[in-house]
């Protein structure tokens, strides 16, 4: 194996038992992943999330994951015990969330959070641990990071607490980050801001990044390349330079369907949905 | 029928686009009805509430002697036979027939506490509830006095006021059981009147009056009847405690609590006399239970919006 | 021309935070207007207020040349409608199609229900094999189409559009942009449309309005926002940031 694939998927599949039977919601999605940027667009339903998921180790207890090969870095993630992946998790493979107000605890600052985070993955001192959550928080762009470290989550805006989350899920140094709708919380411009610091560090610290979003222009702007699922299936895989010639109708209709300022379309084109692009 | 038929049928209730409001509603209740029987304990507590009104409406058939008078001079403290199953009471009376007309005291009382307080809980709830500020602050504060004390306590209170007897028991009963409906009916509506629904319908001017009833109400009302379910056993056992202290229902009447009090004098010695009506209460508390288990998770709204 | 929605230096406090401050526009009658801005630019609240769902501090609002008082009567009702952002919130769990589109026909005591009914799903693209369904029963863009019927069935000359597409997929965004212009057109109807969106805004909008903390920013037309002719920097930078991310 090169030293360069840091993620490998091979016919990844998700399944979720419902009182109708079960329901594939990711149907064999595969692709690889080096020290780059990767972004993975679909509506909602089109198991980009649940991707995700499964590669972080976060599927719900009651769906079944399988696949001929989930590796990272050589790492068979499908076989480890569950205490080898959460060693795994936050350590080497981290995750953002849409939303930070749930994923930051209420209870607890920001400061003390980015510290434990850094403690259990690693033995630091005390001091060394708050010096290292202060650099951090700079690093993130967090102006005042004395203040915010003394904060809690309530008290801070969205897009800060998007930062401080950032700032918590980098303290440990992760090879992989997963960012799932990192910015569709926030404003635009603060949007930007949070992108330009992520793009920032992952290029620093030569990180792998999958960046899951809806939004098929944002992602191609900000990514290397994109994976398109639909229906939980990978529909198209395309460097982002080279978007504008998709081949498969549904990225196109994606692309389109969307206003822009200055090219004016009444109506917008539409999705004329196909159904054999979920067969 | 036919497995096809049946099958054809499930479809129809199950189907994703109705063209009927009744099978539209149709459809919702049979959801909820396999929500319920998913449950075998809820169906088990079912049965119980079912033989119970089925034991209450033929207690004429089922009942072998009278449920008042008895055979002084035969019949006294007899032990349970095949002549009489549950044994006799110090009057000769049979206790199996007092517990068979038992039934329909303790339906009654069931059945009047619920429609009086279930009512007046949910009206007040979503009242206070939806009007906010001086509405609520004072229909709260009269449902907190109500709540600060004792049930029993206080249902004695209002039935020494009101002298002894089953109906006075009921309404006492009643009066004491409202206030936690109100306060699940004011925390109901409160989840729901700033959502952009109710903010919808206020829009195509509705008044109050009638976004609380026609919208706000029917949210409430399956949180309601899964909590006035679970209190029917507690209901049931008030009632029979009242019974018990003679406060309650009135001798020679077979209500099961006044049916107990009369049987401790023998408990030691006689020990039937008290121990089938307490065994009947027992049952009846258990159904109402189970039953209010199921419908919880038949009907929570939380449960996704079936 | 008459104006359909008039404002004059209109605040809104919700317990002492200033949500609007004295904010004033004017929509003509037909005319399609957006509100602009980030959260907490108080764009949602100056729709609100107009339907009666903020509490007005001081200004004045005219509708169809009546100026408002504190509480909305039942007229009002049917000159003005409103569809809400969150297709999800903003039908009621226990009701049908139906019996959601039947309600504002009750209220107003208007007695061809069955035809007005069948009419409004039709024209958001429903069908009657959509009436009889809940909630639950609906997708996304389905439920913000059947918003859109409940809002028009009461026939209003004016709707207020709070976000009606941010909570859609891209593409069925796309859908209900294209029924919203088209009962625009049909029904000559005034729109006071709030979004985020400046592309949405300009794709939507002849006229908008960019707002930032409670403050109207500057007013625009479409073509010169479009054509880049803005005056104040707020409104260059949400330009900038709706052309997605730029690798510096």
């Amino acid at each position: 194996m090169s030293g360069d694939t840091l993620l490998e998927v091979d016919d990844l599949r998700v399944t979720f038992p419902t009182r109708t039977g079960l329901v594939q919601a990711v149907r064999g999605v595969s692709f690889s992943l080096g020290r780059e940027r990767l972004g993975i667009v679909g509506e909602s339903g089109s198991g980009k999330s649940q991707t995700g998921r499964a590669i972080m180790g976060l599927t719900p207890p009651q769906a079944e994951v399988s696949a001929r090969k989930l590796a990272f870095d050589g790492i068979d993630l499908l076989s480890i015990s569950p205490r080898e992946r959460r060693a795994l998790r936050g350590n080497r493979i981290a995750m953002i969330l849409q939303d930070p107000k749930y994923s930051l605890d209420p209870v607890m600052t920001i400061g003390r959070q980015i510290v434990e985070t850094l403690r259990t993955h690693e033995k630091v001192s005390k001091a060394e641990a708050r010096e290292r959550a202060l650099a951090m928080l700079q690093a993130v762009q967090i102006r005042d990071p004395a203040r915010v470290f003394d904060l809690y989550p309530h008290e801070v805006s969205g897009g800060m607490g998007q930062r401080a989350m950032i700032a918590m899920m980098l303290i440990t140094g992760p090879e992989l980050m997963i960012a799932d709708e990192p910015t569709s919380a926030l404003d635009v411009t603060v949007q930007l801001d949070v992108l330009k610091i992520l793009d920032k560090l992952v290029a620093e610290r030569g990180m792998g990044l999958i960046f899951i979003s809806h939004d098929l222009r944002l992602v191609s702007s900000f990514c290397d390349r994109v994976v398109v699922m639909y229906a939980g299936k990978v529909v198209e895989q395309i460097e982002a330079s080279e978007l504008r010639d998709a081949q498969h109708p549904y990225t196109r209709g994606l692309l389109n369907c969307m206003p822009r300022i200055g090219f004016e379309r009444h109506p917008l084109p539409v999705l004329d949905r196909k159904p054999e692009w979920a067969a | 029928m036919s497995a096809e038929t049946i099958q054809s049928r499930r479809e129809w209730l199950l189907s994703d686009r109705p063209a009927s409001r009744l099978q539209a509603r149709l459809g919702r209740a049979y959801v909820a009805w396999r929500r319920f029987s998913a449950n075998r304990l809820a169906l088990v507590g079912m049965l119980i509430i079912i033989a119970l009104v089925a034991v209450a409406a033929l207690a004429d058939v089922l009942a072998p002697y009278s449920a008042t008078v008895g055979d002084l001079k035969n019949a006294r403290l007899l032990a349970p036979s095949a002549a009489h199953w549950f044994g006799t009471d110090d009057l000769g009376r049979d206790i199996y027939s007092r517990i068979v007309y038992g039934a329909r005291w303790t339906l009654y009382v069931v059945i009047l506490v619920a429609i009086i307080a279930a009512p007046i809980g949910l009206l007040v709830g979503t009242v206070a509830g939806y009007a906010g500020g001086w509405t609520d602050t004072i229909l709260m504060r009269i449902t907190d006095i109500f709540l600060a004390f004792p049930k029993l306590v206080l249902a004695l209170a209002f039935v020494a006021a009101l002298g002894p007897g089953i109906e006075n028991a009921v309404l006492a009963i009643a009066i004491t059981s409202w206030p936690p409906y109100a306060r699940i009916a004011r925390a109901e509506t409160l989840t729901v009147r700033n959502s952009d629904y109710i903010k919808a319908v206020q829009l195509m001017g509705a008044s109050p009056f009638r976004i609380v009833l026609r919208h706000i109400m029917p949210l409430c009302i399956s949180s309601l009847i899964i909590r006035v379910t679970l209190d029917m056993a507690g209901i049931i056992l008030t009632a029979a405690g009242l019974g018990f202290l003679g406060l309650g229902a009135q001798p020679p009447l077979p209500e099961w609590g006044a049916m107990i009090a009369s049987g401790r004098r023998f408990i030691l010695d006689q020990w039937w006399v008290a121990a089938a009506p307490g065994a009947a209460i027992l049952i009846v508390s258990l159904g109402f239970n189970l039953l209010g288990d199921g419908l919880r998770d038949a009907l929570d709204p939380r449960s996704g919006d079936q | 021309m008459t104006a359909a929605i008039a404002i004059q230096g209109l605040e809104v406090v919700f317990d002492r935070f200033r949500a609007l401050k004295g904010v004033s526009l004017e929509v003509r009658e037909g005319e399609s207007y957006g509100l602009v801005g980030e959260s907490g630019s108080g764009k949602s609240t100056l729709l609100r207020a107009i339907a009666g769902l903020a509490p007005v501090a001081s200004g004045t609002i005219t509708v169809n040349g009546k100026t408002l008082g504190k509480t909305r009567d039942k007229p009002f009702y049917r000159d003005v409608q409103m569809v809400f952002q969150d297709p999800y919130g903003s039908l009621h769990p226990r009701q049908t199609v139906d019996r959601l589109l039947q309600e504002p026909l009750a209220i107003h005591g208007i007695a061809d229900g069955e035809k007005r009914i069948e009419r409004a799903l039709d024209e958001v693209g429903l069908g009657k094999g959509f009436r009889f369904r809940y909630a639950h029963q609906l997708s996304g863009g389905q439920r913000q189409r059947v918003a859109i019927a409940r809002a028009l069935i009461l026939e209003p000359s004016i709707l207020l559009l709070d976000e009606p597409t941010s909570a859609l997929d891209a593409s069925v965004q796309a859908e209900v942009l294209n029924l919203l212009e088209e009962v625009r057109r049909r029904r000559k109807l005034t729109f006071l449309m709030v979004s985020h969106d400046l592309a949405i805004i300009t794709h939507m909008c002849e006229r908008l309005m960019v707002m930032q903390n409670g403050e109207a920013v500057e007013t625009l037309t479409a073509s010169q926002l479009i054509g880049h002719r803005v005056s104040e920097d707020y409104t260059r930078n949400l330009l900038r940031a709706s052309e997605g991310f730029v690798r510096a």
